[in-house]
């Protein structure tokens, strides 16, 4: 069966379903599947769980499925940058659910890896800690978190093979790799599909079995913080 | 302002907290004020950074034009590569945080408690950013400093005897440096100690400005 879908919608038809979980690759705006955002929103599916580190900012990324309402709960680990985000959430519309970056990276690496918890020192003696189980370990405390897994995810990567074998560029790749592994069903978004045999097997970042469906598609990939340095 | 500035800018501040640098050490530096650190390492001396979305390595600012929108750091600013960089994933990225694997931290902090507990993630009711990578560089990095302005804008100590806003981490912080000087706590104390004043601050200044039971002598 063909990975290879000709648009970003098609890549998407027949995924989507209200009230789903959905992980979305991206460090800020870096490294987010531009085209398959805009196609889930188009898709109209609400009350979506949304895992990912960030929510995008207003208009942009996962800011334009909070502008439709679309999200019902977001899990990440910083959500500054994006007024409408903090609006809804102040305003008891949107249910949050912060975890450490790392945590984070870890449960949703769990989650695909097929451990489905983990102890860690993170958040030991804050928040973060209550209700969750304690546990020492040579004399120091650690307290467990669950794998997450999702019924799509929704990633970024350079380029892909029509295998689904896909390598990342610079700090674009983040939480893709894990995502790609956490989901159910996996879409890439790539810059650019090669003939498979082309990409060399041992610079391959994710292998083919944790993509589904890959798409090549055109990306703004807008620039949060432009900061230059002058030439001397 | 007319008001008489004494002690340390914010780049002085990053100034002094690079001499805590040491040759070979791999290093995570916070957004704001630790960020420009990088500015400050001593030359000749080889210090890695870490940044946690994934890179490390991390070179400077680029060339206007030569922006890549792929390669930023935590703060989300465009920077570029050394020839020894590397890149990785999230989960990489922590497993040298949280690991272990990284010699020193330098981060931001709206609180520090006297026994090294730190609070910079939110202010329950207005502000509600997220910890982002911060509760795992406190956890999991060997050494951690705490660069922060003494006091917050209506004057009042930011060094408290117990931070007021939930923590970050728990005993965490083994240095403090902030504009009126710098403050070290031995791993095993639960007090810090008052090991440098700015230029121009007095240690009486310090005194009615830390809320802290710091060690004087």
């Amino acid at each position: 069966m063909g990975k290879v879908y000709g648009s970003a919608a098609q890549a998407l038809n027949g995924l989507y379903h209200d009230g789903m979980t959905v992980m979305s690759g991206g460090f800020g705006l870096c490294g987010i599947a531009e085209n398959l955002i805009a196609a889930l929103r188009d898709s109209g599916a609400k009350n979506l769980t949304v895992i990912s580190n960030n929510a995008g900012v207003d208009g942009f990324g996962l800011g334009q499925l909070l502008e439709t309402r679309q999200i019902k709960k977001m899990v990440s680990s910083y959500v500054g940058e994006n007024k409408e985000f903090e609006r809804q959430y102040l305003g008891g519309e949107l249910e949050l659910e912060f975890n450490p970056q790392g945590t984070l990276a870890e449960r949703i690496r769990a989650g695909g890896a097929g451990i489905p918890g983990f102890y860690t020192k993170t958040g030991v003696g804050t928040l973060i800690a209550e209700g969750k189980e304690h546990k020492d370990f040579d004399g120091e405390t650690y307290i467990m978190e669950t794998g997450l897994k999702a019924d799509l995810s929704i990633i970024k990567a350079w380029k892909g093979d029509a295998e689904g074998n896909l390598i990342f560029k610079a700090t674009a790749r983040n939480f893709s790799p894990m995502m790609a592994m956490a989901g159910k069903v996996t879409v890439a978004e790539v810059d650019e599909i090669v003939p498979t045999g082309t990409l060399d097997p041992n610079f391959i970042h994710t292998p083919g079995i944790f993509v589904q469906r890959i798409v090549e598609a055109k990306c703004e990939k807008r620039i949060e913080q432009l900061t230059v340095r002058e030439r001397a | 302002m007319a008001d008489l500035k004494t002690g340390w800018t914010r780049d002085e501040m990053a100034a002094r907290a690079a001499q805590e640098l040491e040759d070979g050490f791999y290093v995570n530096l916070g957004i704001g004020i630790p960020t420009l650190v990088a500015n400050h390492i001593p030359d000749g001396m080889d210090v890695t950074l870490q940044s946690e979305n994934g890179m490390l390595g991390m070179g400077p600012f680029p060339y206007a034009g030569e922006e890549d929108a792929d390669l930023i750091n935590a703060g989300k600013q465009t920077i570029t590569t050394l020839p020894k960089s590397s890149f990785f994933d999230s989960a990489t990225s922590f497993a040298m945080i949280r690991g272990g694997h990284i010699d020193l931290s330098i981060l931001g902090a709206m609180e520090v408690a006297e026994n090294g507990d730190i609070a910079n993630w939110m202010i329950p009711g207005k502000m509600v950013k997220g910890m982002g990578g911060a509760m795992d560089l406190v956890a999991g990095v060997k050494r951690c400093i705490a660069l922060f302005d003494h006091t917050n804008k209506r004057g009042e100590s930011k060094f408290l005897k117990a931070c007021t806003l939930p923590l970050t981490g728990k005993s965490c912080i083994h240095m403090v440096i902030t504009d009126l000087g710098v403050f070290d706590r031995a791993s095993g104390q639960n007090r810090f100690r008052l090991r440098e004043l700015a230029p121009g601050v007095t240690l009486d200044e310090v005194k009615a400005k830390t809320e802290a039971d710091v060690i004087y002598e």
